[in-house]
C-alpha cells in the first residue's frame, strides 16, 4: 500500500499541492486525473523522490521513502517526456539501464511487442517521438517491479502500440502489481482503472472507484462525469470555497 | 557513479564537439611548432591560448551538456541510485572526455616534434597539467551555473559573465586598483586576490615553472617573492585544486535539494 499524508508543494508562488492525502491499495490500477497543471506529474515525481515535498510524507511498504533511494529498485517509471543521450544507440540505452539496475530483465518479448528489434542499432537522436515513447515503455516494463508509475503512457503511441500497452498493464495487474498512471484519455480510465484520484486546485477533489464517480453524477461516461465536476467548479467561482470532498457535488 | 560516468563518456566520445575541440588544439599546436623552433616560446604562446580558451570552452560545453542531459537525468534519477552518483558520473564523464581531447590534441604534435627527449619536457607537462585543471575547474563551474538556472538563456548568459569576469574583467580591475591605491602596500591584498582567480593562478603556475620572471606579471612576482619558486608552485597548485573541489561540492549541494 502507498500512503501519502498531507503532501504540500509550492514552486515559488505557485501552490501546486495544498495538502493531499492518498491511499493506493496494492494490486490496483489507479488513475490520477486533473486538468493541465493540476499537479499530477508533481505527485508522481514526489513518489519517486525526484521532487522534494515542502510538507508531508510518502509511505510505501510501511517505510518513509524520503531520503532513501533503494526502494526505487522495485519501481518502474515512465516519464511524461522521453529524452535520451543523443549519441547512444537503442541497444546501448537498454544495456545501460540493465547495467545500472543489475536486476533480471525481460527485454525480448517487449521488443517484439513494440516492433523495436529493427531499430536496435539506430542512434537515439534520430528516433520519432512515438518510437521514443515505445522505448520508454520497454524501459519501464522490462524489470519485474512491484509498482509501475506511468505519466501519460499513451502519448504519441499508434493504435497497435496502444493495444500492446493496455495488454501489458492488464497482465501486470493480474500478476498482482500496482499501477499508477495519469492520462487525459477517459476511455482508458473507464476501461482500466479501479480507482480514480481527481486533483483540482491543489487538493483531492474525488477519490474512489469508477462506479462511484459514475453514480455520483448520474453519468455513465467518465468523461462526462469529469466534465461535470469542472463545470460545477466554474459556477462556484472561487475554488477554495468548495470543500474538497465528493459530498458537496 | 562509475556506470553513469561510463555511459556519459560513451555518449560524448561520439559527439562532434569532442573531435572539434581536439582538432582545434591539434592544429594550433602544429602551426605554432611549425612557425617557431623555440620550444619554450611555443609553450608560452600556447599557455596564453590555453588559459583563455580552455575556461571558455569548458564553460560552454559544460552548460550545454548539463542542459542536454537534464531530461535524461530524470530517468536516471528514477533508478535505484543516489543523486550524487548520477551527477558526479556526468561531471566526470564530461571532464574525462574533454581532458582526453585536450591531451591528445596537444600531445600528438609535441610528441612528434620530440618534446619527450628535449629539455622542455617538464615545462610541457606543466602546461598539460594546468590545462587539465582548468578544464576540471570550469566544467564544475558550468555545471554549478546550469544547475542554478533552469532557464537556458539565463544559464548561458551567467556562464559567459563568469568567464568574462575571470578572464578579462579581473585583469582590468586589478590594474585599476593598482593605480588607485598606488601609495598603499598592496602585496598581501594582491596575493589574496590572485587566489580567487583560477586563470591567474594557472598563469603564475606555468611562469614559475618556466622561470621567466619577465612574464610573471605583478601578481606572479609577488607570489614568487612571498613563497619562493617551489612553495609558490605548491601553493598555486593547491589553490587550483580547491578551485575544482569548491564548485563541484556546491554543485552537488544544489542538485541535492533540487526538483527534477
Ligand atoms: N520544476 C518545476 N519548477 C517550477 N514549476 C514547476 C515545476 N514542475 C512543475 N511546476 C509547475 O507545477 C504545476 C503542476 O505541474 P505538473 O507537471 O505536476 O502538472 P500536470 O498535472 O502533470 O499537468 P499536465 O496534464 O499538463 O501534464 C504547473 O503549474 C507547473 O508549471
Ligand atoms: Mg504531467
Amino acid at each position: 500500500m502507498i500512503k501519502i499524508n498531507n503532501l504540500c508543494k509550492s514552486f515559488g508562488k505557485n501552490h501546486v499541492l495544498k495538502g493531499v492525502d492518498i491511499l493506493i491499495p496494492e494490486g490496483n490500477i489507479t488513475a490520477v486525473l486533473g486538468p493541465n497543471g493540476s499537479g499530477k506529474t508533481t505527485i508522481l515525481k514526489i513518489l519517486l523522490g525526484l521532487v522534494k515535498p515542502d510538507k508531508g510524507n510518502v509511505f510505501w511498504k510501511q517505510r518513509i521513502t524520503h531520503g532513501d533511494y533503494s526502494y526505487r529498485n522495485k519501481i518502474g517509471y515512465l516519464p511524461q517526456i522521453a529524452r535520451f543521450p543523443e549519441n547512444l544507440r537503442v541497444r546501448e540505452l537498454f544495456s545501460m539501464i540493465q547495467d545500472i539496475r543489475q536486476q533480471p530483465s525481460d527485454l525480448e518479448p517487449l521488443l517484439d511487442a513494440f516492433k523495436l528489434r529493427p531499430l536496435l542499432n539506430d542512434r537515439l537522436r534520430h528516433l520519432s517521438g512515438g518510437t521514443r515513447q515505445k522505448i520508454n515503455t520497454v524501459l519501464t516494463f522490462m524489470f519485474d517491479n512491484d509498482l509501475f508509475i506511468l505519466d501519460e503512457p499513451t502519448a504519441g503511441l499508434d493504435p497497435v502500440a496502444m493495444i500492446q500497452l493496455r495488454e501489458i498493464i492488464a497482465r501486470k495487474q493480474k500478476e498482482g502489481k500496482t499501477i499508477l498512471f495519469t492520462t487525459h484519455i477517459m476511455s482508458l480510465v473507464q476501461e482500466m482503472a479501479q480507482q480514480i484520484i481527481f486533483l483540482l486546485d491543489g487538493r483531492i477533489y474525488f477519490q474512489g472507484s469508477v462506479q462511484e464517480l459514475q453514480k455520483l453524477h448520474g453519468e455513465h461516461n467518465v468523461e462526462r462525469a469529469i466534465a461535470r465536476i469542472l463545470e460545477v467548479n466554474e459556477h462556484e467561482g472561487v475554488l477554495d470555497s468548495v470543500q474538497p470532498t465528493a459530498s458537496t457535488l | 557513479m562509475i556506470k553513469t560516468l561510463k555511459y556519459s563518456f560513451y555518449d560524448l566520445a561520439r559527439s562532434n564537439w569532442t573531435y572539434l575541440y581536439m582538432l582545434f588544439y591539434l592544429l594550433t599546436a602544429l602551426s605554432l611548432l611549425f612557425l617557431s623552433n623555440d620550444l619554450s616560446r611555443v609553450i608560452v604562446s600556447l599557455m596564453n591560448i590555453i588559459i583563455v580558451l580552455t575556461p571558455l570552452i569548458g564553460m560552454m560545453l559544460g552548460t550545454m551538456y548539463y542542459y542536454n542531459t537534464r531530461d535524461f537525468a530524470e530517468l536516471l534519477l528514477a533508478q535505484p541510485i543516489q543523486r550524487k552518483s548520477v551527477f558526479l558520473g556526468q561531471y566526470l564523464g564530461l571532464s574525462l572526455s574533454m581532458t582526453l581531447s585536450f591531451l591528445v590534441g596537444l600531445g600528438i604534435p609535441f610528441i612528434i616534434y620530440g618534446v619527450l627527449v628535449s629539455s622542455e619536457v617538464w615545462n610541457f607537462s606543466m602546461l598539460l597539467l594546468v590545462g587539465v585543471l582548468l578544464t576540471l575547474v570550469f566544467a564544475a563551474l558550468a555545471f554549478l551555473v546550469a544547475a542554478m538556472f533552469e532557464n537556458k538563456i539565463k544559464g548561458f548568459g551567467v556562464a559567459i559573465v563568469v568567464w568574462l569576469s575571470l578572464a578579462v574583467v579581473y585583469d582590468g580591475l586589478f590594474l585599476l586598483a593598482m593605480m588607485l591605491f598606488e601609495s598603499y602596500p598592496l602585496e598581501n591584498a594582491a596575493l589574496g586576490i590572485t587566489l580567487l582567480n583560477p586563470i591567474d593562478l594557472s598563469r603564475i603556475l606555468i611562469m614559475l615553472k618556466l622561470d621567466i620572471s619577465a612574464l610573471l606579471g605583478y601578481t606572479g612576482a609577488v607570489f614568487n617573492k612571498f613563497f619562493g619558486t617551489s612553495l609558490g608552485l605548491l601553493v598555486s597548485l593547491g589553490a587550483l585544486s580547491l578551485w575544482v573541489l569548491a564548485p563541484l561540492g556546491l554543485f552537488l549541494r544544489v542538485v541535492k535539494h533540487k526538483d527534477f
